[in-house]
Formats: structure tokens, C-alpha cells, sequence
């Protein structure tokens, strides 16, 4: 137990001893995404019912939090790798439940920081609303639980930084991007309505912003099935990689 | 005396590469033991082994009767390992790095030894500097404190003393023998002879992934009258 909270410690402490990198700039990203978005849309566009702009927020928030979960773990892990101080972590007796849940919860504490900034500094350009906190905290560390768990598979398959950004810039930027952060899917084609069904990351998005709206596209009971069901199949995995010390150990 | 350490038939290839080829070897508790040889004989990769960085194709290892497989976690913790490679964190002061390794360890309280540790390297004044900041011998020293946070019965040094002034190796010394004195089973690879003639009780040769030579210090002294360790060596690479 002590070891997964020193592991624990010890990634919380390494993000918030760069914070500025870590979490500033990512809230000030999602800053301008709002200035530029909402200026141009506010005045023509209302989705759900509501202002493009108050609409836009949740979505923001969400996108933060999934996609620094998903850098926390995987940049971590492959800094180390690469400057070798993995080791530290691979000698002492740290069981892979442990290490898998520390790199976890370091990477959705993060992600709900991030999180907490983006709707903190938001909330003075749209009125903020919430419905149902309970969902939005249910979401935000589901979401943020899953992202995390990928990042940490990325981190260890990665063996150089510009694979990682691969990773990053094809499967989770476009995961997080077409997922309804800038529009209710309802707007989009049939086709593309239908594939959006496919992306965890849409009911990740649609349940949270369930919680601020009492409304979404999907019953916000069934996206979170969605969302613990891919948390369980992308542990599962991570863990069954981790056991075997899949790249880790030689 | 029971047995510290216990390889047995231990083979590891990296994809055509033997790195060992069927390694055996017994060492007993209290033992200040020598693994030497040349370049790329394979020290590092038995000791990766050992410590379970590195996966034996076959093979078994054990640490005080722990096989390093099966019993991965009483094994590691019952070992302490100062890797060759210079590595650090950078985001740590040397204070922090050691507290945070005694966690990983699951030992809480651990600042006693930890200033008893940083006294003998010669490190109480680096206590709070970043470990970035650090000279190269500097951050070696670290490397060997954080290997001593658990006050491992065995401790394994892949080369501690690269890069290490006269100064720090008479005083790492001074401390690594007292802690062998006091029951710990020391193993050493170095490619300075003189530090293994002085120190090793007994030395296992490699070359190639195999051990060509086992035997007390004395003994392979012995075989070459007036000689040195360098002379056993040479002798026995070129056999
Ligand atoms: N991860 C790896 N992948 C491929 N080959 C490796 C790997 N690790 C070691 N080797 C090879 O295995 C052989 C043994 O290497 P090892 O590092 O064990 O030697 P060593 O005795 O420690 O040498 P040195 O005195 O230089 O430290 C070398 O030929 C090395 O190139
Ligand atoms: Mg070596």
C-alpha cells in the first residue's frame, strides 16, 4: 500500500512541479478555443436549446480533462523510459496492481485539475449552469480513469517521443475531437451520427455534458455504461500487459 | 552460512545474440563477491537478471531463497541494485529522490538512515539540491544511496565507481565494506582490478555469457606468483 501511494505521490508531485506546462496551458488552450468559437458562433447558433457558447463549455472541460489524463500517464512513462529512470520504479517490490493504479490516478487528478481550471477561468465568458454534479464528477473520472489506462499503454509501447505523438495526434486527438465537443451529433448526417456511435469518447462527452444541462442525446445511464465498460476493457488489457512486463522487462 | 544468491543454468539471448550461455552460480551470505570481465561479457545483463529487469530464456535465480520469477516482490525487496547507467529524475532534489525510493520500498520513516546514508557518500550538503544540478560522480553516489534505502541484504554494484573521485571511492568503500562486515552480501563488477583484488573474497570471470573462472581471490592469486589480478585476467581472456 505504501508503495502505490508513493508512486502515487510521486506523479502527482512530478505534473504539479511543472504545472505551468502541465495544467496552465492546457486551460488557456481551451480558453481560446471559447474566445474564438463563441465569438464567431454565440449570436447564430443554439444547440439543445441553449447558446452555442454555454454549450461549448462542458465540451472544452471534458476534452482538457480526457486528453492531459491521456498525456500524464503516457509522458511520464516514456520520459522515463528514455532517460532510463524507470528502473527507480522496476527494482522495488511494486506490485503491477499497484503501479497500474497509481499511473491511473495520477493521470485522472490531473485531467480533473485541468478540468476544474478550464470551467474556473470559462466561467466568466458563459454563464455556468449544473443540473447534476454528481454525473459530471461520474464522467470526469470515468472518462478521465480510461484515458489515463491508454496512456500508459501508449507510454509503454512508445520507444521514442515522436511515436507517442503519433499516438496522440491519430488516435486520440481525433477520438476526442469527433466526438461532440463542438456540436450535438444530431447536426451531423446520418452516416456520421451512426459512426459517432462507435467512439467511447462520445458518450464520455454527451453524459458530461448531460450533468450540466439535464439533457443529452444519449440517456446519460447508458453512456456511462459505455464509458465503465471500455474503463474495464482498457484495464484488463493494461494489466495483462503490465503482468507479463510486456516492454518492460527485457 | 545460507545462500545469498543462487543462479542456476541461466540463458538470455537478445534475438541472435547469446548474452549467457548457461550461467551457474552459488554465492553465500556475508560474501563480498567479484563479477568480472570484458566489455560485453554479459555482468550487467546477469545482474539485470538477478534483479528482474531482464527475463532469463532459462534459467532460475534466486535471492535468499526467493526465486526472482514466482516470488518477484520478497526477491526485489530483498535485493538493492546500483545500475551501471547514470540515470536520474530530474524533477526530484537528492532528499526527495531518496524518500520517494524508500516508498517505493514501502518504508515510510525512513530519514534516519537516510542521513546516515548521505553522511557516509559524502552527500548531506546536496541533501535539498536538484538532482539536474549534480555533478556526474555526484548523482553515482545517489544512485548507490537509493540502493541502500531498504537496507538490502544483498547489494549488487554494476560498476559504482565509473567516473567517481579518489576521494568518494575510499570513502564508498569504507561504507560498503562496513555494511558487509555487518552481514550484507556485497557483489561487485568493476573493471578496476586493484579495487576487486583489495575488496572481492571471491571473483567469477566472464567471457561471452559464460563463467570461465570461480575461485577465492587467494586462489587465483596463487596461480600467478608475485603477479597481480590484472596478470590472472589477461592469462585467463586469452586461454
Ligand atoms: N537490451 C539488449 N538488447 C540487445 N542486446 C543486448 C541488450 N542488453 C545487452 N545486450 C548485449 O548483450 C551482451 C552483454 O551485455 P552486458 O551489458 O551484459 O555486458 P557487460 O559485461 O555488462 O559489459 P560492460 O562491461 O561493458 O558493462 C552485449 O553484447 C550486449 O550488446
Ligand atoms: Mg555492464
Amino acid at each position: 500500500m505504501i508503495s502505490f501511494w508513493t508512486l502515487f505521490y510521486k506523479e502527482l508531485l512530478r505534473f504539479w512541479k511543472v504545472s505551468f506546462q502541465t495544467i496552465a496551458a492546457p486551460v488557456l488552450t481551451a480558453l481560446l478555443y471559447l474566445l474564438i468559437f463563441g465569438h464567431v458562433l454565440d449570436e447564430h447558433v443554439r444547440v439543445l436549446g441553449i447558446r452555442y457558447t454555454a454549450f461549448l463549455v462542458p465540451g472544452l472541460v471534458m476534452m482538457q480533462v480526457l486528453q492531459n489524463a491521456f498525456a500524464n500517464s503516457s509522458s511520464s512513462l516514456i520520459q522515463s523510459k528514455v532517460t532510463g529512470s524507470i528502473v527507480f520504479v522496476l527494482l522495488p517490490p511494486i506490485s503491477y496492481g499497484a503501479f497500474f493504479a497509481a499511473y491511473v490516478l495520477a493521470a485522472a487528478a490531473r485531467g480533473l485539475m485541468v478540468g476544474l481550471g478550464v470551467l474556473v477561468v470559462t466561467a466568466w465568458f458563459a454563464p455556468l449552469q449544473i443540473e447534476a454534479p454528481l454525473w459530471i464528477l461520474a464522467f470526469a473520472l470515468c472518462g478521465g480513469a480510461v484515458m489515463g489506462a491508454l496512456g500508459v499503454i501508449a507510454g509503454i509501447w512508445a520507444e521514442k517521443f515522436d511515436q507517442l505523438a503519433a499516438f496522440q495526434n491519430f488516435l486520440i486527438m481525433p477520438l476526442t475531437m469527433l466526438s461532440g465537443v463542438f456540436y450535438s451529433i444530431h447536426s451531423l448526417p446520418e452516416f456520421w451520427q451512426r459512426v459517432s456511435h462507435y467512439n467511447p469518447v462520445f458518450y464520455m462527452i454527451d453524459g458530461f455534458r448531460y450533468g450540466f444541462f439535464g439533457v443529452s442525446d444519449v440517456a446519460p445511464q447508458n453512456s456511462l455504461a459505455v464509458v465503465v465498460a471500455s474503463f474495464v476493457a482498457v484495464s484488463s488489457l493494461t494489466l495483462w500487459l503490465l503482468k507479463r512486463g510486456w516492454k518492460l522487462r527485457a | 552460512m545460507g545462500t545469498a544468491v543462487s543462479i542456476v543454468d541461466v540463458v538470455k539471448r537478445f534475438g541472435a545474440l547469446t548474452a549467457l550461455a548457461g550461467v551457474s552460480l552459488e554465492i553465500a551470505e556475508g560474501e563480498f563477491f567479484g563479477l568480472l570481465g570484458p566489455n560485453g561479457a554479459g555482468k550487467t545483463t546477469l545482474i539485470s537478471c538477478l534483479a528482474g529487469l531482464v527475463r532469463p530464456d532459462s534459467g532460475t535465480l534466486s535471492v535468499l531463497g526467493r526465486d526472482v520469477g514466482r516470488d518477484y516482490r520478497e526477491a526485489r525487496r530483498l535485493l538493492g541494485v546500483v545500475p551501471q547507467e547514470l540515470v536520474f529524475d530530474p524533477f526530484f532534489s537528492v532528499r526527495e529522490t531518496l524518500r520517494i525510493q524508500s516508498g517505493y520500498f514501502g518504508l515510510r520513516h525512513n530519514d534516519d538512515w537516510i542521513d546516515e546514508i548521505l553522511h557516509n557518500l559524502d552527500l548531506t550538503g546536496k541533501a535539498a539540491v536538484n538532482m539536474r544540478r549534480l555533478s556526474g560522480g555526484m548523482k553515482r553516489r545517489v544512485l548507490v544511496a537509493q540502493a541502500l534505502v531498504h537496507k538490502p541484504p544483498v547489494i549488487v554494484l554494476d560498476e559504482p565507481t565509473a567516473g567517481v573521485d579518489v576521494e568518494l571511492r575510499q570513502g564508498l568503500w569504507q561504507f560498503i565494506r562496513r555494511l558487509n562486515g555487518e552481514g550484507h552480501t556485497v557483489i561487485l563488477t568493476t573493471h578496476y582490478l586493484e579495487e576487486a583484488e583489495a575488496l572481492c573474497g571471491r571473483i567469477a570471470l566472464m567471457k561471452q555469457g559464460g563463467v570461465i573462472a570461480l575461485d577465492t581471490t587467494a586462489n587465483l592469486m596463487a596461480a600467478h606468483p608475485g603477479g597481480s589480478l590484472e596478470d590472472v585476467f589477461v592469462q585467463a581472456m586469452n586461454r
